[in-house]
């Protein structure tokens, strides 16, 4: 079905009459200001416009809320169900999700950064009132007795004297109502909420325990042949010579087709190669192992990812352009007899979710239709309508779940190959990503060098702190031969430095990445509270203090903190500075919050250590304790861990439980894995055998969480607990051993 | 040709028999609960019972289960009984759900075999599996939730596709 809202008929209108008679509300944005409109059905129109976001309320009383925003785990599917049923007073059984299709008209449908609730909460709230409000007033109506006589709970309307009306009883009668403005609904206080701030199952987990759940390789209509490339294995590389005789003659194999070379800056074009095309997926797997190809390899050819560490490590070494200062860090710096300094690296990794890339596309009559797993379906209608040179208005994107997301898929490269490969064959093509093609042709996570100097005063505070940073930008991608990170990649844990001193000097070294380049859950906030949440630990010992007094005594009293005050430019996650500030009290409040939750300072048995780390990222506040075993022959285990996590308000309970559990788990990643390297710029893992991920073996078998009880506007919650982990574990290695970690991965530096 | 069970139906396939099973199930079958992960058993996603005991779909080729019963995550139970699919309910285990079917896979054939895991033997036998989104936690203690309802209802019968009779 699909549903058409005209606006200047405040109408919905639909185009097949499965929901015929439903009453549907939706938010169109008008300018800046969104509004709760609401109409009724009518005849398909030529002239009408698609409602962007809504809710159905249909005559068999079952509620379809669309979700706009792409399910990854995060359960932002069930997250937006409860808050629409919740102010429409829905009952649960009775609501489903329908997925959103990729559209402008829904505003922003990029699910990165953390913040499908704060961009919508507000906005769902009002679509679920207004029907709510609607049908307190049909039923007041019908019974001809004031409308604040009725109560709408749980799907019915019960009068003051005691007699009922289902809503479904009442949707025909809705439909002949003008909806509210915002001004006419009420919002429910708080204390009146049943699905929100609970942790309710989520709508899914039903079909995924039964193997039901449909993820991008999972769609079998249209039935489409299957595609396996072979890509340049250098960024910028380009076909020499193919030789496909021996793929053509695999049983199966049906199509050799090539994939041009991006052109311009790489954004998220396909990286080009040689297109196996078969009946099945293991006939093209086939076709591509016996695909002969020779490459030209361009400049990024010469990429050594040993060479470029050697090259971030001296560029931090020197003076750098500065970002934000206070004080004259520099001067103090060089006067001072005895400085504490330390570098910091993090190698280049890869997000590697369980589900690698996989989009079906089908062309035809210069139209693309793509099924994907991606977390930005305009995204996808952009990259498509480039690669195949359509308008993108012509895309229509499905989206399916994804089987992890964590950043690699708001890169659309796969959809953009499936569809100029279906332009090729006429024919609906699947591409099929193996986990070769997703650790050796990624986005990666940017390779970091971070230099850290202070010097402390009597009384062992910190009295000027330097501190730079360099890393491959993921300006990069948008810009040919950018060399230097763009403001929003310093806004992640760079420019809001919480350290309370009087001299402070922030600086920014330049670096070309070589690779292609992009975000990983919570992206540079990773290499940056790594740099900051180690280095406090190390002005603890080296003052004769405890980690976590250090650490409250270093980010200072409680006070709003504003960057921009010492000259940086500061996006702040792109959140109002007043409704989110940079709340120096609630990073301390979960400090000590999560202090207590691990009995902070109770005596450690020999080789065991508990360390703290604690960051504000997406808005969010996370303060996590690890509690480590190293054993006398350098054995690590991760005993356990705990987390406290201020979000304001939250939706889902469970869900932010689930996401800090394992957000920490993802951020032992850059702890554990060795990383991505690269030689003659090629990537030099392929599998999880050698590109390590965190498993059950590694991983803390409990990790406890406490969120923090807020009536603040909601902020991030999948990010957050991920930048602080590395940080918490080496304090805590250290803490068991005596053994300071700077360069991650681990690898052996316990051994030695 | 080699000739199986899948769920409780004969099969007979006449392709190349070094195709994995996964690819046959998924592609041919439109079984789509085990999944694609790294083609090299080193995740566990496609993880299916070959009579009754958990191995990686992915490497292993069709002409290896001749004669033989093959399980996954849609026969393990008619919608979802068993006692490894309750407790993963009942813990909300899943996050993106991606990797689930092969942990409770192996999880159920891991309990098949030793109805009261340490936690160690837990760890060292779902250590195969990769959850990228990181639920080991909760997945750790919904096994052992399972093996205690497993116990406590030893005795009784769990639907079982491969046993004719219970199916019928």
């Amino acid at each position: 079905m699909s549903t058409y809202f005209d606006v200047n008929r405040r109408k919905f209108l639909k185009t097949s009459a499965s929901a015929a008679g439903a009453l549907l509300v939706g938010t169109y944005f008008v300018g800046a200001a969104p509004r709760v409109l609401a109409g009724v059905l009518s005849e398909p129109s030529t002239q009408a416009k698609q409602a962007n976001l809504f809710v159905a309320l249909r005559p068999d009383g079952i509620v379809e809320v669309t979700c706009h925003r792409s399910e990854m785990g995060q359960q932002i599917r069930t997250a937006i169900a409860q808050i629409v049923a919740d102010e429409m007073e829905a009952d649960w059984s009775m609501v489903k999700v329908i997925q959103g299709k990729g559209d402008p008209k829904y505003g922003d449908q990029n699910t990165d950064g953390s913040r499908s609730i704060r961009y919508n909460m507000q906005r769902l709230r009002e679509m679920g009132a207004s029907v709510r409000y609607m049908m307190q007033h049909a039923a007041a109506a019908r019974w001809d007795v004031a409308p604040d006589t009725c109560v709408a709970k749980q799907h019915t309307v019960t009068h003051s004297s005691g007699k009922t009306l289902s809503y479904k009883d009442l949707v025909r009668d809705a439909l002949t109502y003008t909806p509210p403005g915002n001004d006419a609904i009420e919002l429910k206080d708080r204390s009146e909420w049943r699905y929100i701030n609970t942790g309710m199952a989520h709508i899914d987990l039903h079909d995924i325990v039964t193997g039901k759940a449909t993820f991008a390789a999972d769609v079998l209509e249209p039935k489409a042949l299957v595609a396996v490339i072979l890509r340049p294995p250098v960024v910028g590389g380009t076909i020499k010579k193919v030789d496909a005789s021996a793929a053509k003659a695999i049983k199966g194999v049906v199509d050799i087709v090539e994939i041009p070379a991006p052109k311009g800056a790489l954004q998220f074009q396909p990286k080009g190669g040689v297109a196996v095309i078969a009946e099945n997926t293991w006939s093209a797997w086939q076709g591509r192992k016996a695909l002969n190809v020779e490459w030209n390899d361009g400049e990024n050819g010469r990429y050594n990812s040993e060479k470029f560490k050697q090259q971030l490590l001296d560029t931090v070494s020197q003076p750098q352009q500065h970002v934000r200062e206070k004080g004259d860090a520099v001067s103090v710096l060089e006067k001072a007899e005895d400085k504490l300094v330390a570098d910091y690296y993090i190698p280049h990794l890869a997000q590697a979710p369980m589900e690698p890339p996989c989009a079906t596309a089908m062309f035809s009559n210069n139209r693309v239709e793509v099924w994907a797993a991606t977390q930005n379906p305009q995204a996808d209608m952009a990259t498509v309508a480039t690669m195949v040179g359509i308008p993108k208005e012509n895309v229509l994107v499905h989206v399916t779940l994804l089987g992890g997301g964590f950043g690699r898929k708001s890169k659309p490269d796969f959809s953009a190959e499936a569809a100029y490969l279906s332009m090729k064959t006429g024919q609906p093509i699947r591409v099929q990503w193996t986990r070769e093609d997703d650790i050796q042709h990624g986005f990666y996570h940017a390779v970091s060098a971070q230099h850290v100097e202070a010097t402390l005063d009597d009384n062992g505070a910190i009295q000027a702190y330097l501190h730079r940073t360099a890393f491959s930008p993921i300006a990069g991608l948008f810009q040919e031969n950018a060399n230097a990170p763009m403001d929003f990649e310093l806004g992640l844990g760079f420019t809001d430095n919480p350290i309370n001193t009087p001299n402070l000097k922030l600086e920014v070294g330049n670096a070309k990445a070589m690779v292609r380049v992009g975000w990983m859950r919570s992206v540079s906030n990773i290499f940056h509270a790594f740099a900051i949440q180690s280095f406090i630990a190390e002005a603890a010992h080296k003052a004769g203090k405890d980690q976590k007094d250090y650490l409250l005594a270093t980010i200072g009293p409680d006070r709003i903190l504003n960057v921009s005050e010492q000259g940086a430019e500061y996006g702040n996650y792109g959140g109002d500075k007043t409704d989110y500030p940079l709340d120096i009290s609630r990073l301390r409040h979960v400090i000590e919050k999560v202090a207590d939750m691990a009995s902070w300072g109770r005596k450690m048995p020999k080789g065991r250590g508990l360390g703290i780390a604690a960051h504000r990222s997406f808005l969010t506040y996370v303060a996590t304790v690890v509690e480590v075993e190293v054993s006398d022959s350098g054995e690590l285990t991760v005993i356990k861990s705990w987390s406290a996590i201020d979000a304001g308000t939250v939706v889902n309970t469970d869900t932010v439980k689930n996401q800090v559990q394992g957000g920490s788990i993802f951020g032992m990643t850059a702890a554990l894995s060795e990383g991505i390297t690269f030689d003659k710029g090629r990537a030099q893992q392929s599998n999880f055998h050698d590109y390590r991920v965190p498993r059950m073996s590694d991983a803390p078998l409990e990790v406890e969480v406490e969120i923090v009880p807020s009536e603040a506007p909601p902020a991030g919650v999948g990010e957050p607990a991920t930048p602080v982990f590395a940080p918490a574990l080496c304090n805590a290695i250290f803490a068991a051993c005596g053994k300071r970690i700077r360069h991650l991965p681990i690898g052996n530096q316990l051994k030695t | 040709m080699v000739t199986f069970s899948v769920n409780g139906k004969t099969h007979e396939f006449n392709g190349d028999p070094t195709t994995p099973v996964l690819w046959y199930l998924r592609d041919e079958l439109n079984l789509t609960g085990p999944k694609f992960g790294c083609g090299m058993a080193q995740c566990g996603a496609c993880t299916v019972h070959i009579d009754g005991t958990a191995q990686r779909s992915c490497v292993l080729p069709l002409a290896a289960v001749a004669g033989k019963k093959i399980t996954t995550i849609e026969g393990l139970s008619k919608d979802g009984e068993h006692p490894v699919q309750q407790a993963w309910v009942e813990h909300k285990v899943p996050q993106c759900g991606f990797c689930q079917c092969g942990q409770m896979m192996q999880a159920a054939s891991l309990l098949a075999s030793n109805s009261n895991p340490s936690d160690d033997e837990i760890v060292a036998n779902m250590s195969g599996n990769i959850c990228r989104c990181g639920t080991y936690p909760r997945i750790h203690k919904a096994i052992k939730s399972a093996a205690k309802t497993m116990s406590a209802n030893n005795g009784v019968n769990y639907f079982n596709p491969n046993d004719t009779e219970a199916s019928a």
